[in-house]
């Protein structure tokens, strides 16, 4: 078990471009979920990737266990890695797959079967170890390529994507087990979740990156109730939280906070909306809202309801938010600010 | 009384062929472009091959007229001749080893050439040079490299590095062993840029995450390399080795420009002899009988690379 801090961590690519990775500082909790979350691009994977060791930094420094180990080789780190498309070996059986880094560490040969099988056993992939890769289905090899990466039980662990090659159902299942799986062996686990479900349902914290850099690192209710800014804000979620702009102010509210005013009869922000468009998503309703008079006159607005069966598009209603769901950021810098009077009607 | 059709009628389908509907067109139009191809092969490859299983077993000689069928004699004669046994187990020899080199050398060139670096393109046409050459300009430039008095590297041998007295450097292509060396040295040379070609398509076609994979399970280069790339591309050499074997028992060229069979014999390959027998000495049957006598073995290679084929192309 080991902690991983990255130092002024930066990787470009192409002098003279905006680097993929920019200046990253990073200290991880031992045992630790760290999940990585951005857009495509943002830089995540080429961090995971110079945490393995297979992408050199440009500058900075990485240390894993107290090491420093910017220069080493992936080899050398004591990692191990998970890749998207699982990157088994399509010539060995599974059991040769497991005890590959065995093999490859030296490991003596009399323990291999006890370690694969042990792995295996953890993985529930005892009945195909004489199987191809060929042979296994998505499930499957995502669980062959885990026991390969748990088989000499490494200092960290590193996931990139590993449920995305799987369909919907499975990767909920999949998703359960990892977790299930994480707090039964405990080693420090950096993820690079497929979408924000996934960052959100699993990590113990959320570094959230854009262009290179982190925007906010936090548990994941931190940085979904609390964003540092307005691109972890509009980033997490779905839909985004509304930002509405002021003279130098930018308010925000999630969509889930802004209600009819029935139903939040003390809300000490009203004001008046006529209801654009109305989408229904089985469990809950989403309201397309056109702000009616104030200063905020003519914005849209999106509201997220549980049920909203009984309003009709083009009327306008009376709607509510609460004080202590709005969040503000300063127009500048884009960053939160404290909580100001504006006046709303 | 009216003379026009009722229009209920429908007028009488003219007939047509099959080759006039637009299915036929099509079919006519694609047997019209395959002809040509299976024109000359039959032409060029299948008449000859015909024939020569009639002269094998035939009495033919340049000027003789007649055919009388004789069975396995001509093979009776040639397994008797101590020549045909030289050209035989030079055939193995200059095949078996010409391959080795060719494999271990274009595995090490591919994967040289799969990194990026400056200059790789130019280097990648370097290496295709031999191939897209004339051989029989790439083999007389050799003859000229290795000739008894005018040979660089007798030069170098002699006036650079001080190695050999003029006249006594070696004949390269006078002595019987550094002439069968020379020979696979030239045809490897010659084979090394196709193979190579191969092989780097076989190593482009590994994902780049498995040797990524390999390096952080622990595994260093050569671990990765014999127990992760190079099984990987295994499909893919057994292509490039079979289609290699095959084109070298049937080959001729280098051996003929280069050493003519010679000294004694030493560098004889079955398809030389068999054309210096049939061709220029004018035993049509005992030429015919040499060069089809390692036909059941390509057969049977040659099913081996098709399967081979096959299997690389599923996994």
């Amino acid at each position: 078990m080991a902690v991983v801090e990255t130092r002024s961590l930066t990787k470009v690519f192409k002098e003279g471009e905006l680097g993929a990775v920019n200046d990253v500082n990073l200290v991880t909790r031992e045992g630790e979920f760290l999940v990585f979350l951005g857009p495509s691009g943002s830089g995540k994977t080429t961090l995971l990737r110079m945490i393995a060791g297979l992408e050199t930094p440009t500058s900075g420094e990485i240390r894993i266990g107290g090491q420093v180990v910017t220069h080493m080789t992936p080899r050398e780190r004591r990692i191990a890695m998970v890749f998207q498309s699982y990157a088994l070996y399509p010539h060995l059986s599974v059991y040769k797959n497991i005890a590959f880094p065995l093999k490859a560490q030296k490991v003596p040969k009399e323990k291999h079967r006890e370690k694969v099988e042990w792995a295996a056993g953890l993985l529930g992939i005892t009945r195909l170890l004489e199987r191809k890769p060929r042979e296994l289905s998505g499930g499957e090899r995502q669980r062959v390529a885990l026991a390969r990466a748990i088989v000499r039980e490494p200092s960290v662990f590193l996931l990139d994507e590993p449920l995305s090659n799987l369909d919907a159902k499975l990767r909920a299942s999949a998703r359960e087990e990892l977790e299930e799986f994480h707090h039964r062996i405990g080693t420090t686990t950096i993820y690079v979740p497929q979408d924000q479900v996934e960052a959100m349902a699993m990590g113990d914290r959320v570094m959230v990156l854009h262009q290179g850099t982190v925007r906010q690192l936090g548990s994941p209710t931190e940085v979904y109730d609390k964003p540092a800014d307005t691109f972890v804000a509009t980033f997490l979620g779905s839909p985004p939280m509304n930002l509405l702009d002021t003279e130098d102010l930018i308010v925000g509210v999630r969509p889930e906070h802004i209600a009819p005013i029935e139903l939040s009869p003390n809300a000490a922000v009203r004001f008046h909306a006529r209801l654009q468009n109305i989408e229904y998503l089985g469990a809950e309703w989403i309201l397309y809202l056109k702000v009616d008079g104030g200063q905020f006159n003519g914005k849209d607005l999106i509201s997220r309801l549980p049920s909203a069966a009984s309003y009709r598009m083009g009327e306008a209603y009376d709607f509510g938010v609460q004080e202590r769901d709005l969040r503000y950021f300063d127009k500048q810098t884009e960053k939160r600010t404290e909580p100001r009077v504006v006046a709303w009607q | 009384m009216s003379t026009s059709a009722p229009p209920s009628q429908s007028p009488k389908p003219r007939k047509v062929g099959y080759f006039s509907t637009p299915a036929g067109r099509a079919r006519r139009l694609g047997v019209a472009m395959f002809a040509p191809a299976i024109l000359y092969i039959v032409a060029l490859i299948g008449v000859p091959f015909v024939m020569a299983f009639l002269y094998a077993f035939g009495d033919v000689r340049v000027g003789s007229v007649g055919y009388h069928f004789v069975g396995l004699e001509n093979y009776r004669h040639i397994l008797q001749s101590p020549t045909f046994r030289k050209a035989l187990a030079n055939s193995f020899i200059f095949t078996i080893t010409s391959q080795v080199l060719v494999i271990v050398g274009s595995t090490i060139l591919s994967l040289v050439l799969e990194k990026s670096f400056r200059g790789r393109s130019f280097i990648r046409f370097l290496v295709l040079l031999p191939w897209v050459a004339p051989i029989s300009l790439g083999a007389i430039g050799w003859k000229w490299i290795l000739d008894s008095l005018y040979s660089v590297i007798n030069w170098v041998l002699v006036f650079v590095l001080h190695l050999y007295k003029p006249y006594a450097a070696p004949m390269w292509l006078g002595e019987p062993t550094l002439a069968m060396a020379s020979v696979i040295v030239v045809h490897t040379w010659r084979l090394l840029p196709f193979s190579t070609v191969i092989l780097l398509a076989g190593i482009t076609a590994i994902p780049k995450d498995i040797p990524e994979a390999a390096a952080v399970d622990g595994a260093g280069f050569w671990r990765t390399l014999f127990q992760i790339r190079i099984p990987m591309m295994l499909p893919i050499v057994n292509v490039a080795v079979l289609f290699g074997i095959i084109f070298t028992f049937t080959d001729m060229t280098v051996v003929y420009i280069l050493t003519a069979g010679g000294p004694f014999d030493s560098t004889q390959v079955l398809p030389s002899l068999a054309f210096f027998t049939g061709i220029l000495g004018g035993d049509l049957a005992a030429g015919a009988a040499i060069s089809l006598f390692l036909v059941p073995l390509l057969v049977l290679v040659a099913w081996g690379m098709l399967r081979m084929a096959h299997r690389a192309e599923v996994v």
